[in-house]
């Protein structure tokens, strides 16, 4: 076996080669009725709770969720179980305050509800502005972890082979994309996600079983292995910086429910109840995975080593395919590396038709077109910048290769949590609020925690910084959630108390009811 | 459905006055009824999970307490997160088929059969 791979290449493509075949077979056939924004967008509308709910898991169970935490946990023991109860937990903001709302004022995009009773041209140039933010931040980091698993997997490990495979898996899903739309993507995504979760569970169960069902057990193979009790409790990973971790804790935790990918997901049901069923379904699908990478990032510690891990081509990222080596040998490896393919690229199509999404329909339909685009102009225009995307994509993911996954995933949280949740939260909330203060807060939230990043020991300055041999960070804190987040919350507030132009009583009124009782919401396209 | 352009207030739309809908009893009860539930819930979620990442950021000690052979406090708080996220979610959707969806339904149906759409 090479020192620089695992496992055998070949079985490795052929089984991915195999999960892309059936999925573009499914793709094209739900193309076939993909003429209006609403199918191209909102997949018609037409998907139930439960299969919405698998398919937000596969947009939300990311690279950064399985290859980053199971190897966060591996390597900083507790430390990376903490950002499992983060990504978790963040799912009741979005169940209990944002999807059902959410459903019954818009139609495409995240947009639609902040313009409701706002003036629409300022309030959707700046909301599409921060969901390309974001969308770009959370692209990147998905990107990047491609790079570091085709090292792994395929044994490819210059950089200029690496950049081949990255566009390869871009130029893969700008097809998914143009030719899918959202139905395409949804079922790319509740494919994966099935995949994922069963892998995932055969894994866990055989990781428990190798220690006789004795989670105690595992964890002191777990400190045998590693030498290092520290492992079980927090500390080993921010124990000298609490504060940074309350950062990022209060990021991901305020983050889900203002990511523009996961709320574009809530308008591909028919009504506001089916987006209240698809959360819980994505609730418990995402929670029951969580538990599993706790016993996965464990038993890749107990059975692999931090040592091999760290050593290995792909660093904390190789933990999980590691861990399936040693479990199964060539064959679960392959397996297990198809499904984080599949994850990065089922990942990537959702962020990339958001992104389209937000451009084509607010920007170019709402602004440049002032809401009347000439039929089929407006899908025209999305397939056109879902092609621009994806070329950043692969070029973004070519420069940021390498780059820790879970990190930069935690940078695009902070990013949602500071410019787009105060605008959600007041416009859902608080009748008073109006343009001024949603421009105040979306535009300081953004501008506030990329400022922040950018001087941050996360760019600069730190060991494992982005620019190395530089240093011009002068913010103590590698996440801006802290500072960002309840600075926008108040920009909002003040914004909006120092306007004096008052909006619309009658639109205040009419999204209220409409909100809450869900009438005149469109329902399912039926062909 | 229309094909792709944004939906304002048009006027294929009858005017329905939104702001009288909105005094009504059946909206304010619906209304209460729903920000009585969530705001708290959220609020006491927050404040549960926050005290957890501080207790995680700052007492380790407490945090590494074995528990049952290696299981700690740590381990055992942050499953207990995971236990309280699936009552939370599965109380609401409870309280929400119950108390909520019933009301809507009927303050949709009037209003639809306006020619509200």
């Amino acid at each position: 076996m090479p020192a620089t791979t695992v496992g055998e290449p070949w079985l490795n493509i052929a089984i991915f080669g195999v999960f892309v075949l059936i999925t573009m077979v499914i793709v094209f056939r739900a193309s076939r009725n993909n003429r209006t924004a609403t199918d191209y967008y909102a997949a018609g509308r037409s998907f139930t709770g439960p299969q919405n709910g698998s398919a937000i898991a596969g947009d939300y169970l990311s690279a950064a969720s399985f290859l980053g935490i199971c190897g966060a946990i591996a390597l900083n023991g507790y430390d990376g179980f903490l950002y499992s109860i983060g990504f978790l937990v963040a799912w009741l903001v979005a169940l209990l305050l944002v999807a059902e709302l959410l459903r019954n004022t818009g139609r495409f995009t995240m947009a639609d509800v902040l313009s409701f009773r706002l003036r629409q041209r300022p309030v959707r140039i700046a909301a599409a502005i921060t969901t390309l933010v974001v969308c770009f931040f959370y692209l990147l980091a998905q990107m990047a972890g491609a790079g570091g698993l085709v090292a792994l997997l395929l044994g490819i490990t210059d950089k200029g082979g690496q950049a081949i495979v990255i566009a390869v898996v871009g130029a893969l899903m700008i097809l998914y994309v143009l030719v899918g739309g959202m139905k395409g993507t949804t079922w790319v995504q509740i494919i994966k996600a099935t995949l994922l979760i069963i892998g995932a569970g055969v894994m866990t169960i055989w990781v428990l079983a190798m220690f006789g069902f004795n989670f105690s057990g595992l964890l002191d193979g777990a400190v045998a292995t590693s030498g290092d009790p520290a492992i079980l409790a927090p500390g080993l990973q921010y124990g000298s910086n609490p504060i940074d971790f309350l950062s990022l804790g209060l990021a991901l935790i305020l983050g889900t429910a203002a990511l523009p990918h996961v709320l574009m997901r809530f308008y591909t049901v028919p009504t506001a109840k089916e987006a209240r069923r698809s959360v819980v379904w994505a609730i418990w699908l995402i929670g029951i995975f969580y538990v599993f990478t706790l016993v996965l990032g464990y038993g890749a510690a107990a059975i692999v080593g931090p040592e091999a891990i760290a050593s290995a081509p792909g660093a904390a990222n190789s933990a999980a395919p590691l861990l399936a080596f040693a479990l199964g040998g060539s064959a679960l490896l392959g397996i297990i590396s198809a499904v984080a393919f599949a994850t990065i690229l089922a990942v990537v199509a959702g962020l990339t038709i958001t992104a389209a999404a937000s451009f084509s329909h607010d920007i170019y339909a709402s602004v440049v077109k002032r809401g009347e685009p000439r039929p089929g102009q407006e899908v025209k225009v999305a397939r056109w910048t879902v092609v621009v995307i994806g070329i950043v994509a692969i070029l973004g993911g070519i420069v940021a290769n390498g780059q820790n996954v879970a990190f930069l995933v935690a940078l695009a949280f902070a990013v949602a949590a500071s410019a787009n949740l105060p605008t959600i939260i007041y416009s859902l909330f608080w009748k008073r609020f109006n343009t001024s203060g949603a421009m105040w807060s979306m535009i300081g939230g953004l501008a506030s925690s990329v400022i922040l990043i950018v001087f941050s020991p996360a760019v600069s300055g730190g060991a494992t910084s982005m620019i190395q041999g530089v240093d011009f960070h002068w913010f103590a804190l590698a996440n801006p959630g802290i500072v960002s987040i309840p600075l926008a919350f108040l920009l909002g507030w003040v914004g909006t108390y120092f306007s004096r132009r008052p909006e619309d009583p009658q639109k205040a009124a009419e999204m209220d009811v409409r909100s809450l009782t869900g009438v005149g919401a469109e329902k399912a396209v039926r062909h | 459905m229309g094909d792709e352009a944004l939906e304002t207030t048009t006027a294929t739309r009858p005017a329905v006055d939104f702001a009288a809908v909105e005094q009504t009893e059946q909206f304010k009860t619906l209304k209460r009824r729903h920000r009585g539930f969530v705001l708290p819930v959220t609020a006491a979620a927050l404040v549960w999970y926050l005290a957890y990442v501080v207790l995680a950021g700052w007492a380790h000690d407490f945090m590494a307490t074995p528990v049952w052979g290696s299981v700690n406090v740590g381990i055992i708080l942050g499953l207990a997160q995971v236990v309280t996220t699936f009552a939370i979610t599965m109380i609401y959707v409870g309280y929400a088929n119950r108390k909520l969806d019933p009301v809507a339904e009927e303050i949709r149906g009037e209003l639809e059969a306006e020619g509200v759409r």
